[in-house]
């Protein structure tokens, strides 16, 4: 998909994993796309590499193999060519209270991307504009704050605010609500979504809640164990899973129809990455002889379901689904 | 009489800068076996409620009111039997269970210690009945020798319940007890709780931020906003259609997937919860709500029960039409 902003192309990163235990793979193997104006949710469960996939994405980590590739040129890991390609694609943190320096004011907080830029003129004015975009309006009562005088989700709009303030195409955000209150959550989200309306602004949202992945993306990608097992439009996915992970993912939310299914176990560990489809041990339609019924028991096992391909159709990395499909 | 009463319960940190009700006057009742959730967003006192609860809070914390356990009053108990209550009576379950855990003692040991405080048993004793709370909570008893650390966030949210259930209490008290999990393992702790509450007919208070949790677990709902009781009634009731606009607007924050009222429309509230030291006029909710009427700037609503149903909301809007003219005419 040569129109997208940032990709990932068969992305690995693997960590050495502590006291000895092998390597881990974090990432392995994953083909994701964001096209301008395009809001993407990546979800999974802690551990999964979701947080991983994003650092690489932004530059931060590189990949073991495969490439980040920004407007189709593959990223450079020069300090200069980073700075570039942050001015483009900025991350928006978790946590605003730990992410803003306490001695700093809202002013210099926001003014840091220009300096550190050498994008001095008319800064005051970009300033004003960015948090005004960011919703703390007036600007210039902001300027002179302390961010312990701010409100949790007024923090948060600072945070956002040091993003715009570079004018980038894309924004990385992960759990860009996850630390605030439900009733200041709705704002965070709703301007994330008038962002993308009046600036065309793109962004992955990295997010284990699915609820806020139907609130504001247009696409959504499951990522389990390293890789992304299924990926497609949002009322899609969410409404009509064909992945078993992603089917118990839905199912155990408080207000999901049917009963629950509850996977038992804590999530694997990515220094042992189950043979077959690396879900196969907690897999539900496996234990339940479904798999075996379709005659792809022995495939789930056995036979990795492979990488998906990025771009914006409708995909799922499941044995299972693909023979249920084509029948 | 229900197992625990709590009436007109202030709570008022003293502080540099003067007096902070942190509870303005709560009332509620527990029945044996029922599950009440209290939601609410931080700063509205519902944590310090909790802790209230068992006379839990800081030296620098004044109550008035009442909380009745079992038909005595927590809050002019000796202390000896207060200790006595605390963990056989009722016992709490905290968020951060990685905080709340003993970092260098095993955790069998950390489960020991409160039935070797409240009970008689021999040494064998303690560590059969050790063994059994971790295989009723999930967990094989030969983990009774693990650290905090070697365990996972679910596995010491599973510890804690078994810490909470070592003396067989009446009532737990569960704060924010799936907070910081995924939602694989929130869902395995919370089906957790529900059997062993439903087995041993205990009763439960569980307080947390996310409605939509509490709608699924508790019978009975209770929402809070700065430092009373807002709303109470039915879970499926105030999750389904609040009386209160805070309770709506906090029930609309979970957006339910497949409704398209919701897609790429995040309901939010415009503002932030109020600084319990510098409280509005009137109804404390009133600067942040959509629906006000003049009065409410000035009229400070208590709970009030909704006409032909079994809950209760403080809002002037549920009350009748002759209390609502009543009311204008006061504030005018």
């Amino acid at each position: 998909m040569s129109e997208a902003i940032l990709s990932a192309e068969d992305v690995r990163v693997e960590f050495e994993a502590r006291r000895g235990g092998g390597r881990a793979r974090a990432v392995d193997g994953v083909n994701l796309d964001i096209a301008p104006g395009e809001i993407v949710a990546l979800v999974g469960e802690s551990g999964c590499g979701k947080t991983t996939l994003a650092r690489t994405l932004l530059g931060l980590e590189r990949p073991t193999s495969g490439r980040v590739l920004h407007r189709g040129t593959p990223l450079e890991y020069s300090s200069r060519a980073l700075k570039r390609f942050r001015r483009d694609v900025q991350l928006v943190l978790q946590d605003p209270s730990g992410s803003l320096n306490p001695r700093h004011t809202v002013y210099d907080a926001v003014a840091e991307g220009l300096r550190i830029h050498g994008d001095v003129p008319n800064e005051r004015e970009r300033v004003a504009d960015a948090l005004s975009r960011a919703g703390l309006r007036p600007p210039e009562r902001f300027f002179l704050r302390f961010p312990h005088e701010l409100s949790g989700g007024q923090r948060q709009r600072v945070v956002i605010a040091g993003a715009l303030v570079l004018e980038p195409n894309v924004i990385v955000a992960d759990e860009p609500v996850a630390s605030l209150d439900a009733s200041v959550r709705g704002e965070i989200l709703a301007l994330l979504l008038r962002l993308r309306d009046e600036l065309g602004l793109a962004a992955l949202v990295v997010t284990h809640d699915l609820g806020l992945a139907w609130n504001i993306a247009d696409r959504v990608a499951v990522m389990y164990l390293g890789r992304i097992v299924e990926t497609g439009p949002v009322e899609k996915i969410l409404t009509a899973p064909e992945h078993p992970y992603t089917q118990a993912l839905l199912s155990v939310l408080p207000d999901a129809p049917g009963s629950p299914v509850v996977l038992q176990g804590e999530p694997p560990d990515p220094t042992r990455i189950p043979s077959g489809c690396r879900f196969h041990l907690r897999c539900p339609v496996l234990a339940s002889g479904a798999a075996a019924a379709a005659g792809v028991d022995g495939a789930c096992r056995g036979s990795d379901p492979g990488v998906l391909t990025g771009g914006t159709v409708t995909q799922v990395a499941c044995h299972y689904a693909a023979q249920v499909t084509v029948r | 009489m229900g197992l625990l009463e709590v009436s007109d319960l202030t709570v008022t940190y003293r502080t540099a800068g003067g007096e902070v009700p942190a509870v303005r006057g709560v009332s509620f009742a527990l029945e044996a076996g029922q599950k009440l959730g209290l939601a609410g967003e931080s700063g509205c006192g519902k944590s310090t409620m909790a802790l209230a609860l068992l006379r839990l809070l800081p030296k620098t914390a004044g109550y008035t009111g009442e909380i009745r356990f079992d038909g005595e009053d927590i809050l002019t108990m000796s202390w000896g039997r207060l200790r006595a209550v605390r963990w056989a009576g009722a016992s709490i379950v905290f968020q951060g269970a990685m905080h709340s855990l003993n970092a260098v003692q095993r955790i069998g040991a950390q489960i020991a210690e409160p039935i070797r405080l409240h009970s008689k048993a021999t040494e064998a004793e303690i560590r059969r009945k050790t063994g059994e709370l971790l295989e009723h909570v999930g967990l094989p008893a030969r983990r009774a020798d693990a650290y905090p650390h070697e365990l996972s966030g679910g596995q010491r949210q599973r510890v804690m319940i078994a810490m909470a259930l070592a003396c067989d209490p009446q009532l737990i008290v569960a704060d924010e007890p799936t907070t910081a999990l995924d939602v694989m393992i929130q869902a395995q702790i919370l089906t957790l709780i529900e059997s062993l509450v439903a087995e041993q007919g205990i009763s439960l208070l569980m307080i947390s931020h996310d409605l939509s949790v509490l709608a699924d677990t508790c019978d009975r709902l209770a929402v809070m906003y700065a430092g009373r009781i807002v709303e109470e009634g039915p879970a499926a009731a105030v999750f389904g259609a609040a009386r209160h606009p805070y309770g709506a607007a906090l029930a609309a924050a979970f957006p339910r997937i497949g409704d398209p009222a919701s897609r790429r429309r995040p309901q939010g509230l415009a503002g932030d919860p109020p600084d319990p030291a510098d409280l509005p006029s009137g109804c404390a909710f009133h600067p942040r709500c959509a629906v006000r009427l003049d009065h409410c700037a000035a009229v400070d609503p208590s709970l009030w029960p909704v006409a032909g149903e079994d809950r209760q909301a403080a809002c002037v809007r549920v009350l009748p039409d002759e209390g609502l003219s009543l009311v204008a005419k006061e504030s005018a």
